[in-house]
């Protein structure tokens, strides 16, 4: 006790260490434990129902067609909807940054709002903008003598759709950061450019872009990561459909281990999230490392 | 000469003029799905869906809204979200800002290799530990209840480190002048060091009680009982029956983007900092 009170260290962090060690690194080193078992139902029901079935159900995942469609959805989904969040973020941070913008803090509150909205409220929002007779979006086509697409209803629209939602909830955010990455970009360096006579383009490719290169480095992967976890936009929007083109991995995830309760196979397909988002955490501590050789 | 300088006059005021045209337009676009959300959910049955869309209400109209609050317990599911992510909010701010103070400036055996075990959760999605985590919580006969709601978010990797990165610029002296009168380390922590790291403990409430309402997933596998939803649970569960109803969909929308949206517009600046810090240390 006199140990505890001459150094309190380990009491300050005790609440905190145990909340995540119990709620968390427990239950992740049980999921381990519970991927290799055919933990469904029946052993919900009656433990003593519970098989170990080893790597049975990494293997039926292989063989899982439909797992293959949701792992292909969610990487067109990062792959698409990453780089279009990206863009669009870049471009707008640099307009933001432009010398000579009045209002620009009201504007970056505008286009930041998304960010910040309830996921499900939006998705929901979006599901009647895309509606394929009312929707905002299916008028202002139309408008341009576009003719109407059902956005939600046609395998070949649902998941361009979700992508295009995606990008406008998420790229404020990404635009922040690029923001504070330009602000931070010193001054004369383009003060020498400029003596030096590099036109703005030249600029932008030789100062803008190599300063800016950890940045985007860093919001490249988080927005992966943020994007690999697709689940609540299909989850209101399409329920996955149609003929499941929306289908992403976590949402096959939730649908396998709670509404199936699978929960053995489940947590298999939580592994594999597991492993694509590290694999994108490496090459981010990969790339951050070579970028500090390079200045150094 | 005085020719060329007016033309480059007039080029740079063409520039400045697309300039805000095209980040109005972009701002414009971009509130569009929120504005015509909000007009909607004023507008008297069926004129949402009407061909060509309006973005007025004629006559506006609180219809939705009540029907929402009376009939169908919105107000209910406002009120658990409320609870829910005042008090993950709460708890989680007292056990990071403890927690992260501690790893900043208290020395004791094995802390060091304690938050590196700790930022490793950083890498590893929330996902994995949702199904070993429900079975836990039904053991404990917490599943369908508002702490199994609050769990996974009373204390979070991301806000120790934020709060430990602040802690570190504590001088040193204000802690050691606190220490020769006579202080105890709670009271240190409570009176000197919460105040200095003020602007990060805001922050870290911001998106602590943001995310907590935002959340779905979780909320969604926890909660069975439709009295205990939060609201986006609440939400989705409602457009399974009043799918048809676009203007009480909107309606309910609101609802749930309202606080929040008023929440981060008043405490907008902590919340910038919050992703610039979190962003350029992460």
């Amino acid at each position: 006790m006199t140990g505890a009170r001459r150094n309190p260290g380990p009491w300050f962090v005790a609440p905190a260490v145990l909340a995540i060690g119990l709620f968390f690194f427990v239950p992740v080193l049980a999921a381990l434990a519970l991927s290799l078992t055919d933990f469904d139902l029946y052993a919900l029901a009656r433990l003593t129902n519970l098989r170990l079935v080893g790597l049975e159900n990494y293997e039926r995942l292989l063989g899982d067609g439909v797992f293959w469609v949701a792992l292909r959805n969610t990487l067109v989904f990062v792959l698409v909807a990453g780089p279009l969040s990206i863009a669009l973020s870049l471009g707008m941070a640099l307009l933001l940054t432009a010398p000579g913008l009045r209002l620009a803090g009201l504007f970056r509150t505008a286009l930041f709002l998304p960010v910040v909205t309830t996921l499900v409220a939006v998705a929901v929002v979006w599901r009647y903008v895309y509606h394929p007779r009312f929707g905002l979006l299916t008028q202002a086509l139309a408008a341009w003598g576009l003719e109407p697409v059902d956005w939600l209803g046609d395998p070949a629209f649902a998941l361009p759709a979700i992508i295009v939602m995606a990008v406008w909830k998420n790229f404020g955010f990404n635009m922040l950061i690029f923001v504070a990455g330009l602000q931070s970009v010193p001054e004369r360096l383009y003060e020498a450019a400029t003596i030096d006579g590099a036109s703005r383009t030249a600029q932008f490719r030789h100062v803008t872009l190599p300063m800016l290169a950890p940045t985007l480095v860093f919001v490249a992967v988080i927005t992966a990561i943020g994007y690999c976890q697709l689940f609540a936009e299909p989850y209101v929007m399409t329920q996955g459909g149609p003929a499941n083109a929306t289908l992403s991995v976590v949402l096959l995830m939730y649908e396998e281990g709670f509404r199936w309760w699978s929960m053995g196979y489940a947590t298999s397909i939580a592994f594999v999230l597991f492993v694509i988002v590290l694999a994108l955490t490496l090459v981010l501590a990969r790339s951050r490392r070579a970028a500090g050789e390079a200045v150094a | 000469m005085r020719r060329r300088a007016g033309a480059g006059r007039w080029r740079r005021a063409g520039r400045l003029v697309a300039l805000h045209a095209v980040v109005a337009a972009t701002a414009v676009a971009t509130l569009i799905p929120l504005v015509w959300m909000l007009a909607a959910s004023l507008m008297p049955a069926g004129q949402a869906t009407e061909v060509p869309p309006r973005l007025v209400p004629a006559p506006a109209t609180l219809a939705h809204y009540r029907t929402l609050l009376a009939g169908l317990d919105v107000g209910r599911a406002f009120a658990n979200s409320v609870l829910v992510a005042a008090a993950v909010t709460a708890v989680s701010l007292l056990l990071n800002t403890l927690a992260g103070y501690a790893f900043a400036r208290l020395r004791f055996a094995g802390r060091d290799r304690l938050f590196g075990v700790l930022l490793a959760a950083l890498v590893i999605p929330g996902q994995v530990a949702m199904l070993p985590l429900f079975l836990l919580l039904r053991e404990l006969g917490l599943v369908n209840t508002y702490l199994g709601v609050m769990i996974p978010g009373l204390a979070s990797v991301f806000g120790i480190f934020l709060v430990r990165q602040a802690a570190l610029g504590i001088p040193q002296s204000l802690l050691d002048a606190a220490r020769i009168d006579g202080a105890g380390e709670l009271r240190i922590y409570w009176s000197i060091a919460l105040p200095a790291i003020r602007p990060t403990v805001i922050t870290l409430g911001v998106f602590s009680f943001l995310g907590t309402w935002n959340d779905f997933l979780w909320p969604l596998i926890v909660l069975s009982d439709a009295r205990r939803y939060t609201l986006p649970v609440a939400l989705a569960n409602l457009l399974g029956e009043h799918v048809q109803d676009t203007e009480l969909m909107m309606a309910g929308a609101v609802v749930t983007v309202l606080p929040v949206v008023l929440v981060f517009l008043a405490l907008q600046r902590f919340y910038v900092a919050g992703i610039v810090t979190g962003a350029v240390k992460g």
